[in-house]
């Protein structure tokens, strides 16, 4: 994000006078109005505020959104944003993509743009299979998977986009889910970080990949399935009876029981979002021996792209004129009259 | 042309000659043949050049592959292209006498470092025995002698060891050669001396190799071999000249055109041989309000500059062969969203992977028709290196003014030959200054926003994100005329189809001129692109023979010149040579209905003048010396470099 405008806006100032073109009961319309909601609160102005996307059902976002937008090409988005942002840094650029739009095709690009570190958003909604191509399944479908192009389920190993990014080089991942209520604030923190600030949102396609996410995401339950993390709080779940703590001898992670909330008795390990280490552990934290990790799993800014390349124009420029005709005159140079320039 | 700088016996003064400077990588001869253009243009003769490097990037030593070779044509007349066969070889060590022998005119003159002649490289060079020795040049004369042991002694008295003294022999021969054509070696002094700056005992001792190599072809003119060649400066416009490889001059158009359309420029690259050169010019202009990005792939790089132009820079983008393929459906998305954007493709042999440091022309198809969709996109073609400048400039005017992505067709050849150039004066161009739309612009009382609207050219506002209140969503969906929202009613579609199509054959483009000749007769022969230079000479050559030939040269490939297919009507025969199985050709034919007749070439070598020459005399059998002679079969005049 940039500077924050502390602009005053309301939720309908954010909504365009679109119809929304989604299947009823898709999770995209839950996150479109978690975003929406929270865009006055962060005081961002519309103008200022530009939506990206690629191809597929979660790149048609930007069309409901009040700002500028721009829905380009197949997995391309990230490259657009990181020109747009190039060419205007003062642009608050949100990217959206899918996991077909992001890890299949655009997987190159999404590499590029959170290892470059371009200072942008970049919501990634996970409905594990291809929502607008009616139904294949995608690179983060999971083993099994039966759809159109698999009719026996899918055999490739489903690839995990927050462990992506960080492999790429994020220096914030993040992770919601569409219905919620904490998505806001996983959404705030995103724009508060400078750089490249990546948001994994499981979102429920309920056409083609219904109810894929139940297993946590389902109210019922949701307590001991859900690891909420917050920076300096200790990693608890179930309603504070488990905890996250650190085998220090197999460097890996490990589920304990908390009694009485004694969790520092428990060795619970207080979540710090600039613990890379540890960050590596929770995006690859298998859900099922584990709660799936949510909120903010990593956080920890580092100088973004388009600050290097303002400072490199400027110290290329150090001290030179912008004057045309020198430089056209510039090189092995000569008049007619058979005079030597000095070459320069 | 000139075989007489041996030649005693030979008739008049040459106008022309072709020298090729050929060594190992190592060698410096593409530092030889740099300086020996300056000299020559110092000289006031008029010259092409044509560098020849290995791409592979150290190919080791001595080997056929690693051979360097720089080639210079030059006269007392307008000189067009680098010349069909070199009239004198340099050759610093066996390989180069290998690879580069066979384009050697029959009785030209090779001069050759016996010193470089060690049964080692010989060798690498794959000979057998001793070619200076063993009697197979006897078809062209020999000046072989050590050169490296002559550079040894010149440097002694600088303390350099045998192999930094041996780096001084391309000073040598350098020397040698201003001797031949009677140039000044004060401009070499001095840039030597500015060059070695820091290190004044190596200017000294590059200094003396010269300087040595200029004495012994004094001497050696004594003892009979070598003749001096005087060719009288051409007579040129008085003002500033310099040299100008097409690389140079698309970097420095660019950068003109953005100053004259007053926008920042975003270029993004990928790299790619041989495009990479215009990415590496503009990386060193960022005083020019210039942001250049490496991107990942050249389909990040279109994108970014789309992303840039959406942003209010002017995008750039530029490749080669496949890059450009993969830059294909960006391409659609600029045109749909109708921003403005300049992709130069520096054309090389294809298809896949092709020929990557050889030059074709078989672009043309993908340029003019290779999208999904009804995309239209004008095309602009560059016939020189210095032509090159006004057509960037011409690329980045019509992206501008119609609101489109515009392709600017170059090659390989354009992009590394250098050519004398008159430095233009930018005051002499009309600034074109870009409008960005900050107002609600509808019919309505209240306005209305209508990002599709169209200008008096059919191009729409150009809104930058961040301008309040006209916030508005774009995309490669089809538009809706007008507002712009996504829109796919069947009659929309036709009106929008209509709308890029009429908007892009409506561009301003000037009638077209007949380049040498008359506009009507007996054959035209139409070229666009690298292929003006032997064309411009060939058509020269057949008319003070008397053919009614005359010279059509297209640079707006499409729209064409609205004048075209009348002029073109106007001749008996129409030609056309291409570097391709016949593009341009088929465009012609489509368009104007004519019996556009082709003449193609794909061997990865620019046009002889000579074989261009004998496929016009085929249309003279009543002209004497034109009786349908045979094209000749040479291939060979630019040796070949693998590459990948
Ligand atoms: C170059 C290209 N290839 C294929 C497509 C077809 N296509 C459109 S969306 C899509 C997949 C979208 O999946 P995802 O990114 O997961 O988005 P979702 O619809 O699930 O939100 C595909 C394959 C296309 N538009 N462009
Ligand atoms: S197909 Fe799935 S992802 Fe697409 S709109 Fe329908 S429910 Fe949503
Ligand atoms: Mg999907």
């Amino acid at each position: 994000m940039n500077a924050p405008a502390n602009i005053e806006t309301t939720l309908k100032d954010w909504v365009t006078d679109q119809e929304v073109r989604w299947c009823p009961g898709c999770g995209d319309y839950a996150i479109l109005k978690a975003v929406q909601r929270t865009l006055p609160e962060l005081g961002c102005d519309p103008a200022k505020t530009v939506f990206i996307s690629g191809i597929g059902c979660s790149s048609r976002f930007p069309y409901y959104m009040e700002t500028y937008g721009f829905h380009t090409i197949h997995g391309r988005a990230p490259a657009v944003a990181t020109g747009a942002k190039l060419a205007n840094p003062e642009l608050d650029i949100w990217l959206v993509t899918g996991d077909g739009d992001g890890l299949s095709i655009g997987g190159n690009h999404l590499m590029h743009v959170l290892r470059r570190n371009v200072n942008m958003q970049i919501m990634l909604f996970n409905n594990e299979i291809y929502g607008l191509t009616k139904g294949q399944y995608s690179p983060t479908s999971r083993e099994g998977t039966r759809s159109p192009s698999t009719p026996l389920g899918s055999y490739d190993h489903p690839a995990r986009p927050a462990a992506f990014a960080l492999g790429s080089g994020a220096r914030f991942v993040g992770r919601g889910f569409d219905v919620s209520k904490h998505l806001p604030d996983v959404l705030k923190a995103a724009h508060a970080h400078q750089g490249a600030a990546f948001i994994e949102i499981f979102q429920n396609c309920i056409v083609y990949n219904k109810d894929v996410f139940d297993d946590f995401a389902a109210p019922k339950g949701a307590e001991d399935r859900q690891l909420w993390l917050e920076d300096g709080k200790p990693m608890l779940f179930a309603g504070d009876t488990k905890g996250i703590t650190l085998n220090r001898e197999t460097l890996s992670l490990e589920v304990v029981d908390v009694t009485d909330g004694d969790w520092e008795a428990a060795g619970v390990i207080v979540h710090d979002v600039k613990n890379r280490s540890i960050a590596h552990m929770l995006v690859e934290m298998p859900f099922g021996p584990f709660p799936m990790a949510l909120g903010v799993l990593y956080d920890d800014p580092h100088p973004t792209f388009e600050t290097a390349v303002i400072e490199d124009r400027a110290r290329a420029s150090e001290g030179k004129q912008a004057d045309l005709a020198k430089l056209l005159g510039s090189g092995q140079t000569w008049t007619v009259d058979g005079t030597a320039q000095d070459p320069q | 042309m000139a075989t007489a700088v041996h030649n005693s016996d030979a008739p008049a003064a040459p106008d022309a000659i072709v020298v090729r400077f050929a060594g190992d990588s190592g060698d410096g001869m593409q530092l030889t043949g740099g300086q020996f253009t300056l000299s020559t243009a110092l000289a006031g003769n008029d010259l092409a050049t044509f560098p020849d490097f290995p791409a592979e990037i150290r190919a080791p030593q001595g080997t056929l592959f690693g051979v360097s070779a720089f080639q210079i044509n030059f006269g007392s007349r307008e000189i067009n292209t680098a010349g069909d066969a070199p009239d004198v070889l340099v050759a610093m060590n066996p390989a180069a006498l290998k690879v580069n022998l066979k384009s050697l005119k029959p009785g030209g003159l090779i001069i050759a470092d016996t010193g470089a002649f060690t049964k080692r490289n010989l060798q690498k060079a794959e000979y057998e025995t001793n070619p200076l020795e063993d009697g197979s040049l006897a078809k062209y004369d020999l000046l072989a002698f050590d050169i490296s042991a002559r550079t040894i002694e010149a440097v002694a008295p600088f303390g350099l060891g045998n192999k930094d003294a041996l780096r001084s022999k391309n000073m040598w021969t350098l020397g040698l050669a201003l001797w031949m054509f009677d140039r000044d070696r004060k401009p070499i002094h001095d840039w030597l001396k500015q060059k070695f700056a820091r290190k004044p005992e190596i200017a000294d001792a590059n200094i003396a190799a010269l300087d040595a190599g200029h004495a012994y072809g004094e001497t050696a003119e004594i003892a009979g071999p070598l003749k001096q060649v005087e060719l009288p400066p051409v007579p040129s416009e008085p003002g500033l000249y310099r040299t100008v490889t097409g690389a140079e001059a698309i970097s420095l158009g660019l950068v003109a055109g953005v100053q004259l359309a007053e926008l920042p420029m975003f270029f993004g690259g990928y790299p790619i041989t041989p495009a990479s050169a215009i990415l590496h010019h503009l990386a060193r202009l960022k005083e020019f309000g210039v942001t250049t990005f490496q991107a990942e792939d050249e389909i990040a790089a279109i994108c970014a500059a789309i992303g840039a132009s959406w942003a209010g820079s002017l995008g750039v983008t530029s490749s080669s062969g496949p890059g450009i393929a993969l830059k294909t459906e960006a391409m659609g998305l600029a045109i749909m969203t109708e921003l403005p954007l300049v992709v130069v493709n520096s054309q090389r042999g294809g298809p896949s992977t092709g020929l990557p440091t050889k030059t074709e022309q078989s672009d043309l198809y993908q340029a003019v028709y290779g999208r999904n969709g009804d995309a239209p996109m004008p095309v602009v073609a560059a016939r020189s290196p210095s032509d090159a400048f006004d057509c960037a400039i011409e690329a980045v005017r019509i992206a501008v003014k119609y609101m489109t992505p515009v392709m600017l067709l170059t090659d390989g050849y354009i992009a590394n030959a250098a050519e004398p150039w008159k430095v233009p004066n930018p005051a002499d161009y009309t600034p074109f200054p870009a409008k960005f739309t900050t107002e609600k612009q509808g019919p309505k009382e209240e306005g209305e926003l209508l990002p599709y609207a169209r200008d008096e050219h059919g191009a729409r506002p150009w809104i930058k994100p961040g301008t309040p209140g006209l916030m508005h969503r774009i995309g490669g969906i089809e538009k809706a005329e007008g507002t712009g929202h996504i829109d796919y009613a069947p009659d929309n579609h036709q009106r929008m189809t209509d709308a890029r199509r009429d908007k892009v054959l409506g561009v301003d483009v000037p009638d077209q001129d007949v380049c040498l000749g008359e506009p009507g007769g007996k054959l035209a022969v139409v070229g666009w692109g690298s292929t003006f230079g032997p064309i411009h000479q060939a058509v020269g050559r057949a008319r003070a023979k008397g053919c009614d030939v005359s010279q059509i040269h297209v640079r707006h490939i499409w729209p064409l010149p609205a004048n075209l297919g009348e002029l073109l009507r106007g001749y008996d025969h129409v030609l056309v040579p291409e570097m391709n199985t016949g593009q341009f050709k088929t465009v012609l034919r489509d368009q104007y209905l004519i019996d556009a007749i082709p003449l193609t070439k794909t061997s990865g070598q620019p046009f002889q003048i000579a074989e261009l020459e004998a496929a016009i005399g085929k249309f003279f059998d009543d002209i004497e010396g034109n009786e349908g002679g045979e094209v000749p079969a040479n291939d060979q005049q630019l040796p070949s470099t693998e590459a990948d």
